[in-house]
């Protein structure tokens, strides 16, 4: 057993686990709720083992670097943080029916990293740019805010459904979307998951200017990477402060969780290919 | 503050930190689509005479981030930032100071969450024993009698009031560190050949000499390869010279500059010669001699007489991995041996031996920073992360209890309380604490 085998099971896992969280979504069988938990909980587990051991092979093979370091090694870490971010909101705010929204983003993350072309699974050495020990500090911290961004991407898009069927006072919504936790609380976790996801970002972003010092002299050089990650950082910036100062709520906040997403998505991955840049090494 | 005039108002706004942070978002992208920092030709050749002139009148090229108009929108979210602040804190610091003993009770009576109970003990004694709970629980109770009983008032957090303060001023601090690292610093680079010294460095944007006011050398440039052909390492071994005399010696590597009296010297580029440096000992006599000797020419050395070629050589790309050397001092055949780079040999010949050392001439490409307020950026930083932490994962909780006195000598107790953030889990907290000490 190696680490991509390990890595390549939870692909499937994370898809079965979706299905287990649609299904209780559509068919409200609660006995459906504890089987996805503790079978999404031994996927994650299976995850953590994979990357725990791609860490170990590469020891084995005479590197020893943290699995962090390319698109590949990023795409399963992010996959990794929305299950364990998932998995705290669960047991935090007590309801599964926000697994259907969030676990299949780590299932698309997943398959991804599996399937597309172009994405190298080799453990490959570590260029001289990348041998910091701010690797580890900036990509993890970076990712938790990513999948934090991610999870509240997908509570936005459950508010709007719930929301629009509810606006529409649909008689029939107790069958389907009454099992959805009530607007105001999807609207509060939403909120929460937001704010972490920002000051992780926002850590993410300092640890990165402080590595662009030690490697380059400058910790900051506007290049489109560093650039989309301000972006990002507005975005959520502008969110905070328009629920704080402005009262904004509901429908508008839940479309800026989306739109924050795709601007997430565009600093992870549209930089890389789109836009040319210092940091192109998540490319491959 | 209050009868502020219309400009304060409008720079104290939200709406206007709202607008100015949208407008730093989506011009921001331009210069991510826009390449930047390149030549005026540059942008001829790839959007055409018209459109590069437009983007140079509107300052988009060579260097948007630097342009007038988007330091001006930095400076406006700098100044919202300030007035904002200074409209908004001496209320949060009323608040923060606040007597809240003197809160009036029709207040209290409508706060929630509240909790009733009855106590058979008189006021005096039930509140000396209501602050002790409160003591051994965290909460510091102070006290103060009333027409009617006795109230007391205990908090926690107050302070975390100003997070969002701390988070305003971590930002001006990192704008203050950019200043002062782009006033009194700079950026430039140097190319240096091993072997060579230099006391001048030039910057980035024009190209200016700059005097070090010391000198830096590059004593060797070595190029390392992991076993699939990925770089490894690119290593300087820079010493700095003060009058001549090294004063300080380093092996830099990517992430691991050397710094000397505020500068800094990063490893960056290199560039490979068709040259090599050779150091040549007679073992006999000791006599050391070193070449810098280029690709397939013959070399005599002027003390020992030798003559030296390097005729063939191998390598990846513009870098050589081993060489083929000739030599000879004219007694016997011509020696001929493989020499791998940056290695040394003992070459045996009739009447002498001669250890032979040889490598590829490289110039090591030098990234050189002054920036004097880094430390002011890390502070900000340091101050955000503390600054968010406490504007968003921290509350000002406060608990007021009402001791009243009853008319047979017993009292009845009133206990309220509210936090200006989460307050879910205030209640959590408030009803654990009240089902502690309400047995009292």
């Amino acid at each position: 057993m190696n680490s991509s085998q390990l890595i390549g099971i939870t692909t499937f896992t994370y898809l079965f686990s979706t299905i287990l969280y649609a299904a209780l979504f559509i068919f409200k069988n609660k006995r459906l709720g504890p089987l996805a938990t503790i079978f999404t909980i031994i996927a994650f587990l299976v995850q953590t083992a994979g990357i725990g051991l791609r860490w170990l092979e590469s020891y084995q093979m005479g590197m020893g670097r943290a699995p962090l370091s390319n698109m590949y090694e990023s795409v399963v870490f992010f996959a990794w943080a929305i299950i364990l971010i998932y998995l705290i909101i669960e047991w935090k705010f007590k309801t599964r029916i926000i697994g259907a929204f969030a676990v299949p983003f780590a299932f698309l993350a997943m398959a991804y990293a599996s399937f597309a072309s172009g994405i190298t699974k080799e453990i490959v050495p570590l260029i001289p740019a990348l041998q910091s020990n701010w690797l580890i500090a900036h990509v993890v911290t970076c990712f938790i805010g990513y999948a934090a961004f991610a999870v509240a991407a997908g509570l936005g898009v459950m508010y709007l459904i719930k929301n629009t069927s509810e606006t529409r006072q649909s008689t029939n919504d107790s069958t389907l979307l009454g099992s959805l936790p009530p607007l105001k609380v999807l609207e509060d976790i939403t909120h929460k998951t937001m704010v972490f996801g920002f000051l992780w970002l926002s850590i993410g972003i300092i640890t990165g200017a402080i590595w662009a010092n030690s490697a380059w002299g400058t910790y900051w050089s506007w290049d489109p990477k560093e650039t989309w990650s301000l972006i990002t950082w507005f975005i959520y910036a502008i969110t905070l402060h328009a629920r704080y100062t402005r009262g904004w709520g509901g429908t508008r906040i839940a479309w800026l969780a989306i739109f924050g997403f795709i601007s997430v998505i565009f600093t992870y991955y549209g930089v890389n290919f789109l836009l040319s840049g210092l940091h192109s090494y998540g490319s491959n | 503050m209050k009868n502020k005039n219309p400009i304060w108002g409008f720079f104290a706004s939200v709406k206007l930190a709202l607008f100015t942070l949208f407008f730093l978002a989506t011009t921001s992208v331009i210069g991510t689509i826009i390449p930047q920092k390149e030549s005026v030709q540059w942008y001829i050749d790839r959007y055409g005479e018209t459109t590069a002139n437009l983007f140079h009148i509107l300052s988009i090229t060579p260097d948007m981030y630097t342009s007038g108009w988007f330091l001006s929108l930095l400076g406006l979210l700098c100044i919202n930032l300030i007035i904002c602040s200074l409209d908004r804190f001496p209320g949060v610091w009323r608040q923060i100071k606040a007597d809240n003993l003197a809160t009036p009770l029709t207040r209290l009576e409508k706060m929630t969450p509240q909790c009733q109970w009855q106590s058979d003990n008189p006021p005096a004694s039930s509140a000396s024993t209501l602050k002790t709970a409160l003591n051994s629980h965290g909460w510091k109770a102070k006290e103060r009698s009333l027409d009617n009983g006795i109230l007391l008032f205990a908090q926690k957090g107050a302070m975390t009031r100003t997070g969002v303060y701390i988070v305003h001023v971590s930002i001006l601090v990192i704008f203050a560190g950019a200043i002062i690292g782009s006033a009194l610093g700079f950026k430039a680079s140097v190319m240096l050949p091993e072997t060579r010294t230099t006391d001048k460095v030039y910057t980035f944007d024009t190209h200016a000499a700059i005097d070090l006011g010391f000198e830096v050398r590059c004593d060797r440039f070595k190029l390392e390869f992991y076993d699939n052909g990925m770089p490894k390492a690119y290593r300087s071994h820079l010493s700095i010279l003060e009058n001549g005399k090294v004063v300080k010696e380093k092996a830099i590597v990517v992430n691991d500059p050397l710094s000397y009296k505020g500068i800094t010297f990063y490893q960056s580029s290199y560039e490979p010669y068709q040259e090599f440096l050779v150091a040549i000992t007679n073992k006999k006599t000791g006599l050391n001699e070193h070449i810098i000797i280029p690709y397939r020419e013959q070399h005599s050395f002027e003390k020992s007489g030798l003559r030296l070629g390097i005729i063939n050589a191998e390598g990846r790309g513009q870098s050589i991995s081993r060489m083929k050397i000739w030599l000879t001092d004219d007694n016997g055949e011509p020696s001929l041996f493989w020499l791998d780079d940056g290695e040394q040999v003992t070459v045996e010949r009739t009447k002498n031996n001669y250890t032979v050392s040889a490598k590829q001439m490289y110039a090591t490409g030098l990234q050189v920073a002054k920036d004097p307020g880094v430390w002011t950026v890390y502070t900000g930083c340091a101050l955000m992360i503390l600054g968010l932490i406490v504007a968003f994962f921290m509350s000002h909780q406060r608990i007021w209890l009402y001791i009243q006195e009853e008319s047979n000598g017993k009292s009845s107790i009133l206990m309220t309380g509210n936090a200006n953030k989460n307050k879910v889990n205030f209640e959590k907290t408030f009803q654990i604490l009240t089902q502690t000490i309400n047995r009292i």
